[in-house]
């Protein structure tokens, strides 16, 4: 996430930079502008406001404001189909996370340490596919391929659900990693087997260590991914899998009640904080 | 090429590339990088690779280095043939173009590295790390981070983490093209003592003829992908054996000229005005008759007597340089020629543009060229 942000960032300083009295173009000066943007993080942070507000409001409605309270919060955490949701959830997401974090490395290695070759565009598009093609049909064609292999086999359990996450998870793990590996210096490496390092000994001084914060970004990326997760989850968990978004999702259909304001909260915060947390990471390492 | 293209008659120089051919992509848009290049450097020598941009300098270190491989042609390292060898387990070390400091690393994690690497002790490791500081003059930097250094003192690092574990050749890609020019002459004089103190084989690059020939023991010019001449500085600037070497290293006067038949040695060149005169003959076969010649600036004067005229042309203009004055001239046949003269504290301006003047030129100081 840090790279994201900082390839997005250069760009956007490097071209206000020739202008710096606002001299020449400058959206920013364009009537309305400031209009627009302000009704922009309206739309976006006011239903949050809200959201949280009403999480710590005593009254059981959701829309007339009493006094404050955790009492909520307290039930959240009492609430045993919660506690199962997010127990899954977390397992799911940890799991995935590590191992398409790991292939995606491995991956984003193979692609861009080797010489370019023909068919490498296409493996590009490969590794990509879950970006490309509408969830909604990754989910379908996951559900009835695994539907297929339990018919075979007669095997299920948490493992279908843990596999289809992965896989979807590891093109957000890819594209950091690689960014970072593309902008690292191939000649570091070079200086490394010049001064007797072998290739196994170069990736676990060199090459592995300047590829952490890629790596952290594309962990962090898989893990939200996959704790975001509704379409493929919802086709392919089997019964009693639900993971919190599902959970959630189906308690909302009795309509909504501020417990699930501070079920949403919490997830809120730890995404931010997980965010926050390796943003910070990924800059102290520069 | 001139009897200094040779390293030692002894056999085995530290380097050596034997009819070495580097062709980079195939197909249409292949590149002859390097073209049939033999050379051999001696132990202890600073070789430089002295050529313009794209000439294959680069391509030639990182075939020693062993980051790329010949397409044709050996590689040997005192004596033995080290083709199969992947860099890590070549005895050569690189000082890189843009430094390659590793930046997770502190001064002294980058010096100590290859020694690590090497399995030596840690004892062995700090006390060469500490020896190299020394010899760099950065004692006090050790624990400091690579990102926060200048530019010289990177460089200094970069040399540093080169030559700790004594390789027995060191390879430098246009080290000290990225330094200012201060900087880079106070580097010169740095590379110069280091070689000398380590006593180890550096293998130089640079597109730069007078760093070339302020530092080097022997300079080979290499022009795209091929090897002109190989020679120590002085050879290279005096005798210059190729039209390109000539027109690349110092400033100089091209002349036509016819060399007559040889008697008894000496080579003789007669000029269109009928003055004949000694000259150098380039180490190619070349058969009498018209030739070019080149005479440096500094190796010719304005003539005193009518005898001394070996060329005659209008003085065209006067540069005034402090240490020495330019006389740029238009000879009678409508070429130009150049005379350099040091400024003594009596020497009068008396000459001024459009006189005709006689050019003197010293003896020995007439190169034929190999065409
Ligand atoms: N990896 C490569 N693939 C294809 N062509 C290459 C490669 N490396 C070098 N070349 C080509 O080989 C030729 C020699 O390159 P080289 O880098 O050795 O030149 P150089 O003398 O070091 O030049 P410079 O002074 O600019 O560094 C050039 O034409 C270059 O384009
Ligand atoms: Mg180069």
């Amino acid at each position: 996430m840090a790279d994201a942000v900082t390839q997005v960032d250069t760009p956007v300083r490097g071209a206000s930079s020739p202008s710096p009295k606002g001299r020449g173009f400058d959206v920013k000066r364009l009537p309305g502008f400031a209009t627009v943007a302000w009704m922009c993080l309206l739309v976006l942070y006011a239903p949050m406001l809200v959201l949280v507000l009403f999480s710590v409001n005593d009254n059981r409605s959701v829309t007339i404001w009493t006094k404050f309270s955790w009492r909520w919060y307290e039930e959240v955490i009492n609430n045993e189909g919660i506690q199962h949701a997010t127990v899954l959830s977390l397992k799911v997401a940890v799991v995935a996370m590590v191992v398409a974090t790991a292939v995606a490395t491995m991956a984003a290695l193979a692609t861009t340490r080797t010489r370019a070759y023909r068919g490498l565009p296409v493996v590009y598009g490969i590794i990509n596919q879950p970006l490309m093609v509408p969830e909604i049909v990754t989910a379908v064609a996951t559900l009835s391929f695994f539907a297929l292999i339990k018919q075979a086999t007669g095997v299920t359990g948490l493992g279908y659900l843990i596999l289809a996450h992965t896989v979807f998870c590891i093109p957000f793990a890819y594209m950091p990693i690689r960014a970072r590996l593309e902008d690292m210096d191939l000649t570091l490496e070079q200086a490394s087997a010049d001064l007797y390092a072998t290739p196994w000994r170069t990736f676990r001084r060199v090459t592995f260590p300047l590829l952490l914060p890629g790596i952290f970004a594309g962990a962090m990326l898989a893990f939200v991914i996959s704790l975001d997760d509704v379409v493929i989850s919802l086709l392919v968990a089997g019964p009693g899998e639900s993971t919190l978004p599902i959970y959630i999702i189906g308690q909302l259909r009795r309509g909504v009640t501020p417990e699930m304001n501070a079920v949403s909260t919490i997830f809120l915060a730890v995404s931010i904080l997980l965010v926050t947390f390796f943003f910070v990471l990924a800059r102290a390492r520069k | 090429m001139s009897p200094d293209g040779k390293a030692s008659q002894s056999g085995s120089a530290a380097v050596e590339a034997q009819r070495v051919t580097k062709i980079f992509g195939g197909g249409d848009d292949q590149v002859v990088a390097l073209d049939d290049v033999s050379v051999q450097i001696g132990e202890n020598e600073f070789f430089t690779l002295l050529g313009p941009s794209g000439c294959g300098k680069t391509t030639l270190l990182r075939l020693i280095a062993g980051f790329e491989h010949p397409t044709d042609g050996r590689i040997l390292l005192g004596g033995e043939d080290i083709s199969p060898l992947p860099p890590f387990q070549r005895p050569v070390n690189t000082v890189f173009q843009n430094y390659a400091l590793f930046p997770h690393m502190t001064v002294g994690g980058n010096i100590g590295f290859g020694l690590e690497m090497l399995n030596k002790s840690k004892q062995e490791v700090d006390d060469a790390v500490t020896e190299m500081l020394r010899l760099v003059r950065m004692e006090e930097l050790r624990n400091r981070r690579t990102s926060q250094l200048s530019g010289g003192q990177q460089q200094r690092v970069a040399l540093a983490r080169a030559l700790a574990p004594k390789p027995r050749v060191l390879l430098l890609d246009e080290p000290l093209s990225a330094l200012d020019l201060k900087l880079r002459k106070e580097m010169q004089i740095e590379l110069k003592r280091l070689q000398n103190e380590t006593g180890i084989t550096f293998v130089f690059v640079t597109h730069d003829q007078e760093e070339a020939l302020t530092m080097s023991d022997r300079i080979a010019v290499m022009k795209e992908g091929a090897i002109l001449q190989i020679g120590a500085p002085r050879d290279i600037y005096d005798h210059p054996s190729d039209r390109f070497v000539a027109h690349f290293i110092g400033e100089t006067n091209f002349l036509e000229a016819e060399l007559l038949e040889r008697k008894n040695g000496a080579a003789k060149v007669k000029f269109p005005s009928g003055a004949v005169l000694p000259a150098s003959l380039p180490d190619a076969p070349i058969s009498p008759g018209k030739v070019s010649v080149v005479v440096r600036p500094e190796h010719s004067r304005i003539a005193t007597t009518k005898k001394d005229a070996v060329l005659s042309g209008t003085l065209e203009n006067v540069v005034y340089f402090g240490t020495d004055t330019h006389f740029h001239f238009r000879l009678n046949d409508g070429a130009q020629f150049i005379v350099r003269m040091q400024n003594a504290r009596d020497s009068g301006d008396d000459f001024t543009p459009g006189q005709e003047l006689g050019i003197a030129v010293e003896a020995d100081a007439v190169q034929v060229l190999r065409d």
